[in-house]
């Protein structure tokens, strides 16, 4: 506190010698949890990366509207989707500025040859940018499959883009909204490769969003100052800082002592202190995520949907969600979280009970049963200790009478090795929601088509009906249509039970209590165009 | 020695030198009380079955993160708390005395064999054996010995028995160097020149003439690298590359309390002194054996 | 003397060639797949799998790797980093300088304090003093600096607030990064109190990466001193009626550090292997942290050539300590 604000003076005593800047600079330190890996953000699929790059930074087509998954116009000020649902045409939001740094003075404004430029260097592998640094990888557009959507991207005027889909899919706005569709400048990219630092495109970043960038000390600090053209509202704080604090404890302390204003991902077991803290505030929402126990649906006898119910059945969720999460979570019954839309709320969990459980198992024939549990060795959002949950699976298991052993491999390993369809054990994973699209939840964990070879669907579970009931809901594009077919789809995946589902673990976000205007993303975003400090 | 006008007989030489090493040893209270706080490591590791109030894996689900019994809130059962599944620390604690000497006796057995096999024949054999052993020797000691031994578990997998073999090469040279130092100084002693015109073999000449006269150092460097293995073995399990969790190993421990340092104190505070005690006293200990050893400091 | 440096150079020249192969080697054995890695939870089809792994060079044999790798370096060219696709030598450069300050400050910290308490302790025997501070250099040499920091970051950090928790100064200053060192690149910039607030950074991670090294110090200066007090020349000057004070100061000390000196030098492994775990528990943007991170990123250029600098950097110090021996003690160099 004291030290902040002594270090305000100090900023403002800076300032005021290097004249140029306002009598008081706002500065906002964010303490984010993990360098970013570049300031491009299409090659990459870290979150905190599309925080210090693609949110700050740059804008896109669409954009989530802050705080929700709902999609609302961002370059494009609006769009038109043919009949058929294939051909989306993008009116762009005229006079939107670039940003400019010490190389380099954009001469334009906008325009529809950025966006052609911005899909094409992923599209197209022999595109000049495409391997503008080599070894790049454009995950995020291919794994959205995106190369098998698009057909064509083309400038209609200056500013109007036509997008040609090979076949209707209702989440592609929603896609476009994503941060590897960020759309950069052409015409910096032009400056670049005259001035032969192509790579620059992926540390110095020029885009139109909020914050100019500044300056990146690795592994230390990221620098980012209001960009006062900016054609959304414009930001309230002059400079916005990142320190990058891997450790979450560490962290903590230093949002206590001031030295920073907000903090994503703290320890579950702080939360209690936290609110207890007078200094802090702590804003909280359920999490667009799901952690599970996924079975290998093809092998005996968890082929059978009798013993996978009673397994479920066998396991304490609530003391999970105590012991592990800390409290900080909501037990899970469906696949998709609650604050999804189509989540389907009349949905009965199996209950926990041993006795029933051992009953089942022994009415399926299932005697002395052994089984794996997979337990990754790394923390994720939506899994603060995987082993941990493992050895509460364990006891409870005992108790109905199956005798667990607890497996776990290095991160990479577990990834591919839970893969193999031959796997014996039952897998601890999870999944954070990239677009707020149940399809982006359900097909890409639970369809055939991902049960396959380079897929995620780690239950190997294919059930025909479930998948149709996908498709449908895919290519259709009205929303009260959809949700009735996933809701339909999350009956039939309770009464099947490929998976244990665990919990979807809830949000915080912890503050200094002089933070004001931050929104909460369900997609674990965080931005900070709204945010002002009070003193 | 020689100049002993009696003759004694070899046992009684070694009850001779057993005495005068304990008088000097027992000089140093330091040493004694690490001797003694050792030894009571080694029995709760023997019956740590029997000492712990608690089965160490036990999760006790109406005691998650109790504080210590003398702490608002605590219980008596769990004289130093519970962890945040409800297991009782100190059960943990005792039964992760058993890892820490484990982990000591295997390393420092690795790395002294291997050591000792090495710098004998480096030193007994010289030429370009030896210049190509110490050259491999120099480059293990030109990393920094927790930096190998983590690329080296990285290699070979996360896991116990993998940190005490990475941990046991890193510290091999040590001993390589000493045993070599010793039988290049010794080797040019008439007992060795007396022993190999009386025809014995090298492997004889080697094991049963020189290696017990480099003894001394050798039991030093043993003490220190039993230490030392305690500590990097628990900083590999602090950085989650040594034993895997549920083990109670006293630093795999320390790094899944760590979140909750802020919260419960005493689940990442007696880890660590469980550590810097052990530690301690194998040093203490170490320290006492080397006045008692090493005759240049027996003097001073 | 020139003969002798050049005898030392020449006899690192294998150590080195062992440095690449092993530097070269581990890393490439390492389980775990970067692709598989970079994709996460979501998976990646075989096809984009193969076609990654020929992106990354990671289908020729390893001996064809291996002399690639020599050739490369041969050019200063030290790789990319598969998670940034940023050169390594770049990075490494830029990381550098933090570590080498935390471990400036830690060294000179070591040596300040652990000197002076050794030579005390030497010359007060017995006395209190001498074991008060030996229990202490004890506790410190067995030290687990991972908790040790952890300890003092709640209790001077968190509950008193009296030093900053993480980080190499307050935020609140920006400055051009001149030198890379913060304690001088503060000064350059003339900012009121950056300095001091850069200093204030550093006292935590530099007490507990010292711990060790003082410890080691203390020690050792007390018996090189009790060592050299003891040998016939101090005892005859003593004997002769000079000053205690100068014995002490001219006779013993002088002949005290050369040992001591050799000791520092070796402190730079310890060091270094120190750096990794308290730069993870401050937070602190150097190459220790940097080398943990690639590893369980599986950042195989990283490793691979992060090995190989900071290997070559400990043989650099060796080679210089050796160098110093050899000029402060002319007997080494006619071995």
């Amino acid at each position: 506190m004291t030290l902040l604000s002594r270090g305000l003076v100090a900023a403002s005593a800076i300032a005021l010698s290097a004249a140029a800047t306002p009598v008081m600079a706002k500065t906002f330190i964010y303490c984010s949890e993990a360098s970013p890996e570049g300031f491009d953000p299409a090659p990459y699929t870290a979150g905190s990366t599309f925080d210090a790059s693609a949110h700050p930074v740059y804008n896109r087509l669409t954009e989530f509207k802050k705080g929700t998954t709902e999609v609302e116009p961002g370059l494009a000020e609006s769009w038109e989707v043919s009949e058929d649902g294939t051909v989306y045409t993008f009116k762009l939001r005229p006079g939107v500025k670039w940003h400019s740094n010490d190389k380099f003075t954009p001469t334009r404004d906008l325009n529809a040859d950025d966006v052609v430029f911005s899909f094409e260097r992923q599209a197209d592998a022999n595109h000049p940018w495409n391997q503008y640094i080599s070894g790049l990888s454009y995950e995020y557009y291919n794994s959205m499959d995106m190369p098998k959507l698009v057909k064509s991207v083309e400038k209609v005027d200056d500013l109007t883009v036509k997008v040609t889909l090979n076949q209707p899919e209702a989440p592609f706005l929603a896609n476009v909204a994503m941060p590897f569709m960020s759309i950069v400048s052409k015409e910096y990219a032009d400056a670049l490769e005259a001035a032969g630092t192509k790579e620059d495109l992926n540390n110095a970043p020029i885009g139109t969003g909020p914050f100019k960038f500044v300056a990146y000390q690795k592994d230390a600090v990221i620098r980012y100052q209001k960009n006062p053209d900016y054609w959304g509202t414009a930001p309230l704080i002059d400079d916005l800082v990142f320190a990058i604090t891997p450790d979450a404890a560490v962290r903590l302390q230093k949002l206590k002592a001031g030295e920073c204003h907000l903090m994503p991902y703290p320890a579950p077991a702080d939360i209690e202190a936290i609110k207890a803290d007078s200094n802090l505030k702590l804003d909280e929402q359920a999490g667009l995520n799901v952690g599970y126990l996924a079975y290998n649906t093809t092998v005996a006898p968890f082929d059978n949907p009798k013993v996978r119910k009673a397994l479920n059945m066998a396991i304490n969720k609530q003391a999970i969600v105590d012991a592990v999460f800390q409290g900080a979570a909501e037990p899970a019954k469906n696949p998709i979280p609650p604050t999804m839309w189509s989540y389907n709320d009349a949905i009965q969990d199996d209950p926990y009970d041993p006795e029933a459980a051992k009953a089942a198992l022994a009415e399926a024939g299932v005697q002395n049963l052994e089984m794996e549990i997979w337990a990754m060795p790394v923390q994720r959002p939506y899994m603060p200790n995987a082993r941990r949950t493992a050895e509460l699976m364990q006891e409870d298991l005992s108790k109905a009478g199956v005798q667990a052993s607890i497996v776990s491999y290095e991160w990479g390993e577990y990834l591919s090795k839970s893969m193999d369809p031959g796997r014996a054990g039952a897998v601890i994973l999870g999944w954070t929601g990239d677009n707020g699209d149940p399809d982006n939840f359900l097909s890409v964990l639970l369809s055939c088509a991902s049960a396959g070879e380079g897929g995620a669907n780690r239950a190997f579970w294919c059930n025909q009906e479930f998948s149709d009931l996908l498709q449908k809901a895919k290519t259709t594009a009205d929303q009260a249509e959809r949700t009735k077919l996933y809701e339909q789809a999350q009956v039939i995946f309770k009464e099947q039970a490929p998976w244990f589902t665990i919990a979807h673990s809830t949000q915080y976000v912890p503050m200094r209590q002089n933070v004001t205007g931050f929104v909460m993303s369900p997609l674990g975003d965080y931005t900070f165009e709204t945010v002002d400090i009070t003193e | 020695m020689s100049d002993v006008s009696v003759k004694l007989s070899d046992a009684a030489i070694r009850r001779r030198q057993l005495s005068e090493f304990w008088f000097y040893f027992s000089r140093n209270k330091g040493a004694v009380v690490g001797l003694v706080i050792f030894l009571l490591m080694v029995l709760t590791a023997l019956f740590a079955d029997w000492i712990a109030p608690h089965n160490p894996t036990v999760q006790f689900r109406d005691a998650l993160l109790v504080p210590p019994a003398w702490q608002e809130g605590g219980r008596p059962e769990f004289l130093l708390g519970t962890d945040p599944v409800g297991r009782d620390i100190l059960s943990r604690l005792i039964k992760g005395s058993q890892y820490s000497l484990f982990i000591g006796i295997v390393v420092v057995s690795i790395a002294l064999v291997g050591g000792v096999i090495i710098g004998l024949v480096a030193g007994f054999f010289g030429g370009w054996i030896d210049a190509l052993i110490m050259r491999i020797m120099d480059v293990i000691l030109a990393f920094p010995s927790l930096l190998l031994a983590l690329v080296l578990v990285a290699v070979l997998g996360p896991g116990l028995t993998n940190a005490m073999i990475a941990i046991a090469i890193v510290y091999q040279p040590h001993f390589a160097r000493l045993t070599r130092a010793a039988v290049m100084a010794e080797q040019r002693r008439e007992y060795v020149s007396a022993a190999r015109v009386a025809g014995a073999g090298n492997m004889r000449l080697m094991f049963l003439t020189i290696l017990p006269n480099c003894v001394a150092p050798l039991i030093v460097q043993a003490t220190l690298s039993f230490s030392s293995a305690v500590l990097d073995a628990a900083a590999l399990g602090f950085l989650g590359m040594g034993a895997q969790p549920p083990a109670p190993e006293w630093g795999t421990m320390l790094a899944e309390a760590r979140e909750f340092i802020s919260r419960a104190w005493w689940v990442a505070t007696f880890p660590g002194l469980a550590i810097l005690i052990a530690v301690l006293a194998i040093n203490l200990m170490g320290d006492g054996l080397r006045d008692a050893l090493d005759p240049k400091l027996k003097r001073s | 003397m020139f003969r002798f440096i050049l005898s030392r150079l020449l006899y690192l020249v294998p150590t080195f060639i062992g440095i690449t192969i092993i530097a070269f080697s581990f890393p490439r054995f390492l389980e775990g797949d970067p692709v598989l890695l970079m994709a996460g939870e979501r998976g990646v089809s075989p096809e984009r799998h193969a076609e990654l792994s020929a992106q990354l060079g990671y289908d020729q044999p390893l001996v064809v790797q291996y002399f690639d790798f020599l050739g490369r370096l041969l050019h200063g060219d030290l790789g990319t980093s598969l998670v940034t696709k940023k050169p390594v030598l770049a990075e490494f450069l830029s990381l550098f300088p933090a570590t080498v300050e935390l471990g400036l400050v830690a060294i000179l910290l070591a040596v300040l304090l652990g000197v002076p308490i050794g030579v005390i302790a030497a010359i007060k025997r017995g006395s209190w003093f001498d074991q008060l501070s030996m229990t202490g250099a004890l506790v410190g040499f067995s030290m687990p600096i991972f908790w040790w920091g952890l300890l003092l970051i709640i209790f001077f950090s968190g509950y008193l607030g009296w030093t900053p928790v993480s980080g190499r100064i307050s935020l609140m200053y920006f400055f051009p990064n001149v030198t890379g060192f913060m304690l001088i690149d503060s000064l350059i910039s003339g900012q009121d109190g950056a300095f001091v607030s850069a200093l204030r950074h550093l006292i935590l991670p530099s007490i507990v990466l010292a711990t060790i090294p003082l410890a080691v110090i203390a020690r050792q200066t007390r018996s090189a001193m009790l060592e050299v007090m003891s040998e016939d020349y101090v005892r005859t000057a003593r004997a002769k009626g000079m000053p205690r004070r100068r014995v002490i100061g001219v006779h013993a000390l002088r002949n005290a550090l050369i040992p001591v000196v050799t000791t520092i030098g070796l402190q730079i492994g310890v060091l270094l292997a120190g750096a990794i775990l308290t730069e993870t528990i401050f937070s602190w943007p150097g190459i220790g942290k940097w080398m943990i991170d690639s590893i369980s990123r599986r950042d195989y250029p990283v490793v691979q050539s992060g090995l190989l600098l900071i290997a070559g950097v400990v043989m650099v110090v060796n080679l210089l300590v050796d160098l110093t021996y050899g000029l402060i003690n002319p007997r080494i160099r006619h071995r």
